[in-house]
């Protein structure tokens, strides 16, 4: 039996006392009892095997609730309250659009060159010329680069937490994840550029030396600031958020899941793969999306770290290179932002940035909806 | 949890190629929380080793940076943790309501046309860089209606950055609910909302305050909508409604520019106090709320 | 004090044993705080009792934004005065001469900082009239050197002509010992080191000053319009001066535009500026003999200046910015009247000392008696 069970056990004795002392409460005061009340439920195996201690509360429960019409409108109250929630969000998203779309038609208009297939930008003179491609590149690469980077070791860190340390290490392993999620971004702007990113020379040199033939890893410059560099960075930053997530939904893992692939004789991996990684599975994806979101729109770190190349540089491809991302680019100009024109171009990238998102994230959402039933 | 799963067993009772398997992945795993922590405590130890010295100092917790400069030592921080408390306060206040409606409104009356916008609608707010957010609050409040630049519009343009976080996370903890607890409350005749409000969301409750708690942490060191919608003041004025507000994103990013400064150090080791305490100000704030989480999950 | 002053001097012979030929501002810094008797910037609360009568305080708070190229000066002025006038707050965002110009027509704050003054043909100045309400005064306050810093090993001592600079920076030179830049450093061994340049990646108004500069002093190698924003072919581009400087000063062969403050205290190697006049060392005097030449082109109360980039004045250092606080000569609020003419008249008077050890230079006397009128006129 494990340690998990026999806590139920506990927790089943000390509620029948309970309900023995205090048998004479009326029926109203299980609808405003605390969640401790029924905080036991879920992890109890109480549901499947009847409990007399379940069987009182039952008994006090179906009394509570008599009235059925008052129960109707509280229903129907909340109903309208969580959908007008979402339809809050609804309509700030597209308020939001709105004034993207405002500000940055006009100067899209007036675009002189191809919006979204050239590399010029240039907005300062009388006309303007303005394209997104190698913006969407940096950004793209530095972000799906730290996605590779992070999802993987954040599953391991959430694996190793919940499944394999022993409790004593899982405990201030978690802590220390936790705490990069309460770092400010522009602390992780500051070390990158100052601390970290000067220390990977050797490893560039080295991908470059045996990898340099593929155009990714070709070294274009010996400035620090490479989307190698903001990409571990990036990766870093958005590693507590997947790690936090994806240690909830395994931590969740239904114990008879666990239990009937370790009846099976399974493995410790075998049981992992069995049964706590399908399960995790689509917390572990949406815990990604929040991560690439973030790291899609980091601004403040990736604009110190990033060098940006001079005007009409020619494309690189390469990671070891250096690069502006839409949302660098638009804080590199905000503090010049006094012309609705000009400001509107910069607009237009973030409007991009907004349907890139929107794009990843709905491809995101059709995974994870393949397998929405519950347990 | 599973103390007594028994790995040495793997070796002897299964076949080779499992046990290697096993093996792999365990090395693997164990590889991965060990590569991961080299950067993590690199940074860590970088910011406490070079802040730990500046939030020891007398009058850092209790003073502000009125009438300093970067040639000059001394002051606090108290001006930026005011500002800032006030300002993830009141965008904590009016995020949580609003994403645990959602995120309950998506899960539990999910599949109509308008969750399924919804749920769209949050993943686009996911992406939405802050100083997008903090341009959008501009437009709407300062340009549009005329407002005075204050702590309050931060907040508000921190509750876009917010909301998505904490929805996607209760969203998360709320599938995790076993539907055997919704189906066995409504067999009890326990209307829908209730069941939602006393068992469903009680059951997700330390999941969703990791969310507040990740929310948290998402915004309490947003510099860019600081810049754009208050203004960063080293006096101490806790008037969200007027005038400039220190907050400590603001500070640290004041102290930037002074970072290569071979002369003066002051502004450096500000820099790296103000990060350290933002940190402690956080994880003060994770320790107790999942102090609280976990006394409501395991009553006694 | 007279511990203090020392300390200072010998502060800045470390500059002198690094490679920076700094004795001249040392003297500079010495006579300009001797005649006033006190240093603001190590002895703030002991001003001399005369100057501190002078000063007028206002109660109650002020708001301004922009220039990050005046941030260290404002700071200085602010902290001076809020220690004179204990019931004063002075707070000021710097965020960029653009951002301060739009926040102040936008009325958000009480004054701005800018690098250039208000542009009609941008509708500035007509937008500002209207948020005051009166015309707006564009009042030079401090002078910036910029500074063309340079990191080469074994090289301390590097005169450049604006024609040098140029092409450096525009990428038609790319080794140090090109045979053009021996040419103006005779007695220099120059390196084979590849130079590396550096510019802000972020809008700038120093970036425009520098360019304003290549377009006037040397317009046949430099032939785009200045602006904001650095449009030059090579090089790499860093956030901020302070970008510019950590690049700088981790790159053998790196050389850099930036205020002169941040190659003071990055200890970077300033290059001497030749524009056909002699070769000249950037020294607070050397800036301010070069305000000296602009001529002040604005009318009524507003002070915009037309600067002689190309000016081969002897002894003028031409890469200079001067940078501006934006007012309304009449508020709408009579009280702030009273404190930005309080606060401005504080920073055109004694706040004029001290601040050649933050990398300015003093506005010159004769612009700062016309200052000093227009401040008077501020209701």
């Amino acid at each position: 039996m494990t340690d998990q069970e026999s806590r139920d056990r506990e927790h089943a004795r000390a509620r029948a006392e309970r309900e023995a002392t205090h048998g004479s409460d009326t029926p109203d005061d299980y609808a405003n009892a605390d969640p401790n009340g029924v905080g036991p439920i879920p992890s109890s195996s109480a549901l499947t095997t009847p409990d007399p201690a379940d069987a009182t509360i039952s008994g006090s429960g179906v009394g509570a609730f008599g009235g059925r019409g008052k129960v109707r409108i509280g229903d129907k109250v909340f109903r309208y309250l969580t959908a007008g929630a979402g339809m809050f969000v609804c309509i700030l998203i597209t308020l939001v659009a709105v004034f993207l779309l405002a500000k940055a038609i006009p100067s899209i208009a007036n675009d002189k060159v191809n919006f979204f297939t050239s590399r010029t930008w240039l907005v300062s003179g009388s006309t303007l010329q303005f394209g997104i491609v190698d913006l969407l590149w940096t950004t793209v690469l530095s972000s799906v680069f730290a996605m590779l980077l992070a999802v993987p070791v954040a599953i391991g860190i959430a694996l190793f937490i919940t499944q394999y340390a022993p409790r004593q290490l899982a405990r201030p392993v978690a802590f220390v994840v936790d705490l990069l999620a309460a770092i400010p971004s522009i602390v992780y702007g500051v070390f990158g550029i100052t601390v970290f990113a000067p220390k990977l020379h050797g490893i560039i040199d080295f991908l470059n030396r045996y990898l340099g033939w593929i155009p990714l890893f070709k070294k274009q410059i010996s400035d620090p600031g490479t989307v190698f560099a903001g990409g571990i960075i990036l990766a870093i930053m958005i590693l507590p958020i997947i790690t936090a997530i994806a240690r909830e939904v395994f931590e969740r893992t239904p114990r008879e899941n666990v239990e009937a692939a370790w009846a099976l004789g399974a493995t410790r991996w075998e049981m992992v793969r069995l049964s706590v990684l399908p399960y995790g599975k689509p917390g572990v994806i949406s815990g990604a999306m929040l991560g690439l979101g973030r790291a899609l729109g980091e601004t403040i770190a990736i604009t110190l770290i990033l060098v940006a190349p001079p005007s009409g540089a020619p494309f690189s491809p390469s990671l070891f290179y250096g690069g502006e991302t839409f949302a660098s680019k638009i804080a590199n100009a905000a503090a010049e932002f006094n012309n609705p024109t000009q400001t509107g171009a910069y607009i237009a990238a973030g409007l991009v940035l907004f349907v890139l998102t929107f794009a990843v994230n709905a491809a995101a959402r059709i995974v994870v909806n393949r397998r929405r039933e519950f347990s | 949890m599973t103390a007594a799963a028994p790995t040495t067993l793997a070796g002897s009772s299964k076949g080779g190629v499992r046990a290697f398997k096993n093996t792999l992945a365990t090395v693997l795993v164990t590889a991965a929380f060990g590569i991961a922590l080299i950067p993590l405590v690199w940074l860590l130890w970088t910011v406490l080793s070079k802040g730990l010295k500046t939030i020891t100092q007398s009058g850092w917790w209790t003073s502000s940076q009125r009438n300093i400069t970067y040639r000059k030592p001394g002051g606090g921080v108290w001006h930026a943790i005011l500002g800032t408390a006030e300002q993830v306060l009141l965008c904590t206040l009016i995020s949580v309501p609003i994403a645990l409606l959602v995120g309950i409104y998506l899960i539990e009356y999910g599949g109509g046309r308008l969750a399924k916008l919804t749920s769209f609608m949050v993943d686009i707010l996911t992406g939405i860089p802050s100083i997008v957010a903090a341009l959008f609050i501009y437009a709407v409040f300062i340009t549009t209606f005329h407002g005075q630049r204050a702590g309050i519009y931060v907040s508000l343009a921190l509750v876009m950055l917010m909301v998505p976080v904490i929805v996607r996370t209760t969203e998360e903890m709320l599938k995790l609910v076993p539907n055997e607890l919704r189906e066995a409350s409504y067999a009890l005749g326990v209307p829908k909302w209730k069941t939602i409000v006393k068992i469903v969301v009680p059951t997700a409750f330390s999941g969703i305050v990791t969310g507040i708690m990740l929310g948290i942490a998402r915004v309490a060191g947003e510099t860019a909508p600081l810049l754009i919608l208050v203004g960063y003041s080293p006096d101490t004025n806790s008037n969200l409604l007027s005038g400039f507000q220190g907050s400590l994103p603001g500070m640290i990013y004041a102290q930037v520019p002074q970072l290569g400064n071979i002369r003066y150090h002051y502004a450096a080791d500000r820099m790296w106090g103000s990060a350290l305490t933002l940190i402690i100000i956080v994880m003060a704030l994770n320790l107790v709320a999942r102090l609280v989480a976990r006394r409501s999950k395991v009553s006694n | 004090m007279t511990e203090r002053k020392g300390l200072r001097v010998q502060m800045n012979r470390i500059g002198i044993a690094a490679g920076l030929t700094l004795g001249a501002v040392a003297l500079a810094a010495c006579s300009s705080s001797s005649s006033k008797g006190s240093d603001s910037s190590t002895a703030p609360a002991g001003g001399s009792s005369s100057s501190a009568a002078a000063t007028a305080c206002f109660s109650g708070s002020l708001k301004g934004e922009g220039s990050t190229a005046q941030k260290n000066a404002i700071e200085q002025w602010i902290t001076d005065y809020q220690t004179k006038c204990t019931g004063a707050t002075v707070n000021y965002n710097a965020t960029g001469s653009g951002a301060g110009v739009t926040q102040f027509t936008g009325k958000q704050v009480d004054f701005a900082g800018s690098d250039s003054a208000l542009d009609p043909t941008k509708g500035e100045v007509a937008a500002a009239q209207t948020a005051c309400g009166s015309p707006a005064y564009d009042l030079p306050m401090v002078t910036g050197p910029i500074a063309v810093a340079f990191k080469v090993k074994g090289v301390d001592k590097l005169t450049l002509t604006p024609s040098l600079i140029a092409k450096i920076f525009l990428g038609k030179i790319t080794t140090w010992n090109d045979p053009a830049i021996a040419a103006a450093n005779s007695g220099v061994t120059l390196p084979a080191t590849k130079i590396s340049v550096f510019f802000r990646s972020d809008a700038s108004g120093t970036t425009q000053n520098f360019e304003k500069y290549l377009a006037a002093a040397a317009p046949s190698d430099y032939t785009d319009t200045p602006s904001k924003s650095w449009t030059g072919k090579v090089g790499s581009g860093k956030k901020g001066s302070d970008g510019v400087q950590q690049g700088v000063s981790g790159t053998d062969g790196g050389i850099g535009y930036m205020e002169w403050s941040f190659a003071q205290n990055g200890n970077l190697g300033v290059a001497q500026v030749d524009n056909g006049g002699g070769a000249v060392e950037l020294t607070a005097a050397s800036a301010a003999k070069a305000v000296e030449s602009a001529k002040v082109t604005g009318t009524g109360g507003d002070l915009t200046m037309k600067l002689d980039y190309a000016t081969k004045a002897p002894g003028a250092y031409p890469l200079i910015l001067v940078t501006y606080e934006i007012v309304c000569s009449k508020y709408a609020d009579a009280s702030k009247g009273t404190a930005v003419k309080d606060f401005l008249s504080y920073i055109a008077g004694d706040g004029q000392t001290g601040l050649t050890d933050l990398g300015y230079a003093p506005l010159p006397d004769t612009i700062a008696t016309q200052v000093k009128a227009s401040i008077a006129k501020i209701s």
